[in-house]
């Protein structure tokens, strides 16, 4: 029986149901020193001076003269230092390294130090920022033409806040010189991020530097980037003091330092007819990058390309930028730009309904893309576009219309949302990573080399069952090295739902080498015959995929998943909460590998949305995380997550292996958005996240509710 | 100071205002109790201690004297939830299914969904949406009801 | 032991202590556990009168059969008070020292006038828990005494509470209310005031018999919530007279 399809025991669950499995913080080394990062109390302005208060004796203390390299945190553009030179662009911004045998005393040492600052009018509001990371323009038809076609013309605006990724356990790394260069153990997503930010940082050479992946507790996209600047601190600090460094943050600290999901302001004018076809899209996204650049372009680029949501329209403008402020910079967290978009596309759905007097479902049908329509880039859809499929699933699984009847007049209302989610890289990125993936044929099986880490979504099984299905041999034959880039290839980061569709494609590609250079042998005659085998393969992607970065013309993915939400909530009349009770959760995913693992991906997702549509909420004070504690940031408990039914459907992607397409980020697209769209249902005018008590009471009454 | 952990009695000295946590993971070198944030919200440091599920990150050893102490430790591999996590898939990224499974263990048998939710509200999961974990719960629950009645 | 060697924190179940210390709202380095003392954790009912240990947990009074049949409503406020591992350690006497004005038992005991024992090495001393807090988080609550336990008299009417925090589980009330339905209502607020509050005025509409309009005027003007990051001014006080209404709904007969 094939591993494909079925549910295999996870490759470390029995690891981590008796606690045997090594997070960052289980480890210790001889010698190792505890470090402390020292921080920013002001927003903007410029470092007069700082004073330790504190004797030197036995401390290690670095700051940004202490760099070997460069003093920035590769990554896109190297505007971050990484360790504050004069300027300080954000709250919390790192100025100085402390390492101590003795945590309790880095701790009173924190508290003597004094720095002085001159500081300068900071900025908050993205509508004010005078530096933009990024501009896109999509342009498809003439807006003109179909803003002429149109009947009516609904306007809009949509405001989603801050998330935060609330990985439990958090950040953290630990640094070991060794062999002349650096060994960097950690929580982290993307060992090859890391690697080259440490080459840069250090001045090191490729072999000198060495990344390895630790058993990570959750990363969202909270440990994409993040990791390559604390990896980058406890290394200053070990190279310094010659010994290794744990570099384990708090809770606060890592709520207060670290990234959170852009906030955002999403306008839309459309314009429709009557009947409910849409003519003409015009969408203006407004990103809050924070004080540096991290990746905020490449969310813009794929928030803006899902802008549009699942629908075809002939006349499409959108613009968006990602610009700068004082607060600390936002980054990476699942979904990446798409959530943000698609909540606005979607709630605006919902209000072009109302304003036609339209059924959603039926607006909706009307205007979902069918194979072989194109994308507001340009991108032809394939045979796999199963906008139509999810949504009708979705729509019949939960009832949804009778039950939208049934609760008019009641306390309790029902919302749906319909969307998409690319696979992988946007445009030309795969290509430009060209990542590769290694099998190694073994005595009894294999055992696969790859960069792609396993971050509690199953990574290693699935991969693992690929392979083991292209051999033909069992699951359990098939091992999975650890993730150290002194073993492993770059398989290009764990982001963006790529690990199963691409790396996964590039194993495929890997046994099947492999099985042709057995030709019928056995792994032992073959390794006595000719030695070891190692096959290493490089990403292709499918033929004639062609994408044009300066116009964002073309095909922006190899593949899209779909999904379509319902949810129906309760309110309480008398304190304006919103319940959700149950969620309806259909997604095409191409081919689920393994269902139990995919199942837990939609849920999980899905429970993040819960939180992201009504109870996370990042307080910003004077350019502070005013909230970081888990006591006043809110995340959905077990009482606050309703039951989930999920819907796994499957319409193969030819290019996927075994017809896989990616599932990671997509579940959290349309829970914030069909949540509020149930909210709308029940009168209120809802047009941003996260939907608390407290704006629900100032939410005014839904115009023309449907 | 003596108190009995996982079954075997321990003496171990460490500062009356440590943290629980801190002793396990430090002096007893247990390192499956993990800690989430530090304030008794996040549950991924419950430990029993007499049986219930405490925050271990809010117990200091002083108030542990003379008692039992449960980690996962404890549990050996061979609870039926430890399998049934596995099944289920109640664990994904496994930093808080230390926690959940001694909160879960300390249900009381047969527990309905309610009281499942009730009984795990103290320990916060990212990753699943915990529809997975009552699925374990309820499939441990079951089968450790079978062994019951099949015992002699 | 608490007066001859100066200050000293009394530790209970501990679920504040850590949290005070690591974000430097507690300063103190020296510490005295009563923990064990089982003297202070029996629930009893003598002459008439709950007397409820200051070490009872949460989880002891949401199972006490004596609490929830004399006073159901702080079995209810037990069992909403963070999750299971925080109701195993966190006490009612810890509830009532901390003082935070959101503390979930404390509206429960303004409505049933509870009394407090409190206790020094040489005596011991009942004060009203109405006239125990003087402030945001001050009491009369003296260096050298503990609260050793709280008293409830029978408190005759239909009983009522309500907690609203946002989020289902483990919150921080934004408003927490408990009331009492008899010819003299009782009605106390956490969450609106520097400590908890009773609310004399409108308690006093609600006698008269006049509208629960004029009640729900009556307790807006009555209560001084503010906006914090967790709830804001304006919600707290829509939600508290939204919450008194239910209650005179709820308990009409």
């Amino acid at each position: 029986m094939g591993a494909i399809g079925r549910n295999v025991p996870r490759k470390e669950g029995l690891d981590k149901v008796t606690g045997r499995a090594k997070y960052v913080d289980d480890l210790t080394f001889p010698g190792m020193l505890h470090g402390r990062t020292i921080r920013s109390t002001i927003a903007a302005g410029e470092i007069e001076g700082v004073h330790l208060g504190f004797s030197r004796k036995g401390f290690t203390i670095a700051d940004c003269r202490d760099v070997p390299g460069r003093n920035v945190v590769a990554l896109i553009e190297l505007d971050q230092p990484c360790l504050a030179e004069r300027r300080v662009r954000h709250f919390a911004e790192p100025i100085l390294l402390l390492a101590h045998e003795d945590r309790e005393r880095l701790l009173e040492a924190e508290a003597r130090i004094a720095i002085d600052y001159r500081e300068t009018a900071p900025n908050y509001d993205p509508e004010k920022s005078d530096r933009c990371f990024k501009e896109i323009v999509i342009e498809k038809g003439e807006l003109a033409r179909g803003f002429a076609e149109a009947d009516v013309v609904v306007e809009g605006e949509y405001r989603v806040g801050h998330q935060e990724q609330l990985y439990i356990e958090p950040n953290g790394v630990i640094a070991v010189p060794e062999n002349g260069g650096i060994t960097v153990y950690g929580s982290l997503q993307c060992p090859y991020y890391v690697h080259r930010a440490l080459r840069v940082l250090l001045g090191l050479s490729d072999e000198k530097v060495r990344v390895v992946q630790t058993e990570t507790g959750g990363g969202f996209g909270g440990k994409e980037e993040y990791p390559s600047m604390i990896a980058g601190h406890a290394a200053i600090l070990a190279w310094k003091s010659r010994r290794p460094v744990k570099l384990v943050y708090d809770r606060v600290e890592d709520m207060v330092a670290t990234t959170k999901r852009h906030p955002g302001v999403i306008r839309h004018r459309t314009g429709v007819t009557r009947d409910g076809r849409m003519t003409a899209i015009e969408i203006d996204v407004l990103l809050d990058g924070g004080a540096y650049m991290t990746l905020s372009p490449v969310v813009l680029s794929r928030g803006v390309i899902h802008a549009t949501g699942p629908y075809r329209c002939d006349h499409v403008r959108i613009h968006g930028r990602v610009v700068a402020t004082n607060t600390p910079p936002n980054g990476a967290f699942r979904g990446f730009g798409a959530p943000q978009t698609q909540f606005a596309a979607e709630v605006h759905m919902e209000r072009i309904a109302e304003a036609l007097g339209m059924d959603p479902v039926r607006l909706r049908e009307k205007n979902a893309f069918r194979p072989g329509d194109t994308t507001s880039t340009g991108q032809k859809l394939g045979r796999d576009t199963s906008a139509l499929r999810v949504l009708h699933e979705a729509v019949s699984r939960s009832d949804f219309r009778a039950k939208r009847r049934a609760y008019r007049g009641t306390n309790r209302g029902i919302g749906l949302a319909l969307f998409f989610h690319g696979s992988g890289f946007t445009g030309g990125g795969e290509v430009k990573l060209a990542s590769k993936a290694s099998l190694e044929l073994t005595e009894t099986g294999a055992r696969i080399l790859v960069a792609s880490t396993e971050i509690g979504q199953g990574t290693r099984t699935m991969h693992a069952q690929i392979v083991a299905d292209t051999l033909e041999i069992p699951y359990e034959k098939v091992e999975v090295e650890a993730v150290d880039t002194a073993r492993v290839p770059d398989s290009g980061p764990t982001v963006a739902s790529r690990t199963c569709m691409v790396v996964g494609k590039i194993l495929e590609r890997c046994a099947q080498e492999i099985r042709r250079e057995l030709g019928g042998r056995t792994a032992r005659d073959y390794l006595a015959e000719r030695g070891p085998l190692v096959v290493t393969k490089e990403y292709s992607g499918p033929d004639g995929l062609y994408w044009d970065d300066e116009t964002y013309r073309g095909d922006a993915y190899g593949a899209f998943g779909w999904g379509c939400d319902v949810v129906e909530v309760e309110r309480d009349p008398e304190t304006w909460e919103i319940r959700p009770t149950r969620i309806t959760a259909v997604c095409e995913i191409g081919r689920a590998i393994h269902p139990v693992l995919a199942a837990g991906q939609i849920e999980g997702g899905t429970a993040q949305a819960v939180g992201y549509a009504l109870l996370e909420e990042v307080a910003i004070r004077d350019g502070r995380m005013a909230n970081a504690q888990l006591t006043n940031y809110l995340v959905p408990t077990t009482l606050d997550t309703p039951p989930i039914d999920v819907a796994i459907l499957e319409n193969p992607y030819e290019h996927g292996p075994f017809g896989a397409k990616g599932v990671g980020e997509m579940p959290i697209d349309g829970p914030a958005p069909a949540i509020v769209n149930a909210i709308r249902s029940l009168g209120l005018d809802v047009r941003s996240i996260p939907a608390t008590p407290e704006r629900i009471l100032e939410a005014p009454a839904v115009q023309n509710p449907g | 100071m003596r108190f009995t952990l996982n079954g075997k009695k321990r003496q171990v000295q460490a500062p009356p205002m440590k943290r629980l946590l801190d002793v396990l993971r430090e002096e007893c070198g247990l390192t499956g109790t993990k800690e989430g944030c530090g304030e008794g919200e996040c549950g991924a440091c419950t430990v029993l201690l007499d049986g219930m599920p405490v925050n271990s990150c809010l117990i200091p050893f002083a108030q542990v004297r003379g008692s039992l102490v449960t980690t996962i430790e404890g549990l050996q591999g061979r609870h039926p939830l430890q399998d049934a996590f596995i099944a289920e898939g109640g664990a994904q990224c496994g930093i808080c299914t230390p926690g959940m499974i001694l909160a879960a263990a300390a249900l009381p048998r047969g527990a309905t969904m309610d009281e499942i939710r009730l009984g795990l509200a103290g320990n916060i999961c990212r990753c699943t949406g915990y529809s997975a974990i009552y699925r374990a719960v309820e499939k441990a629950s079951t089968r450790s009801a079978r062994r019951g009645r099949e015992a002699p | 032991m608490l007066r001859d060697e100066g200050p000293l924190v009394p530790l209970a179940g501990c679920t504040d202590v850590y949290v005070g210390l690591n974000f430097g709202t507690l300063t103190a380095k020296r510490f005295i556990d009563l923990w064990r003392l089982e003297d202070l954790r029996a629930i009893r009912i003598t002459d008439g009168i709950l007397s409820i240990g200051a070490l009872a947990t949460y989880t002891e009074l949401a199972r006490s059969p004596l609490v929830s049949k004399r006073l159901p409503i702080l079995a209810a406020a037990a069992r909403e008070i963070g999750g299971v591992q925080i109701q195993n350690r966190g006490t009612l006497g810890g509830n009532v020292a901390n003082g935070s004005p959101a503390g979930d038992s404390l509206p429960v005991l303004a409505v049933a006038e509870a009394g407090l024992v409190l206790a020094s090495a040489k005596e011991s001393r009942r004060v009203p828990f109405l006239s125990f807090y003087t402030g945001y988080r001050k009491s009369v609550l003296r260096p050298d005494e503990i609260i050793a336990a709280v008293e409830i008299p029978r408190v005759d009417g239909r009983q009522w509470f309500r907690k609203v925090g946002t989020r289902a589980a483990q919150a921080i009330s934004k408003v927490v209310m408990a009331a009492v339905r008899s010819d003299s209502p009782r009605v106390a607020i956490g969450s609106v005031a520097p400590t908890v509050v009773r609310l004399p005025k409108t308690e006093a509409v609600l006698s008269s018999r006049a509208s629960i309009a004029e009640a729900r005027r009556t307790l807006e003007a009555e209560i001084q919530p503010i906006d914090d990051l967790r709830s804001t001014a304006e919600y707290r006080r829509r939600v508290s007279a939204n919450l008194l209404e239910r209650f005179w709904n709820d308990t009409a007969r």
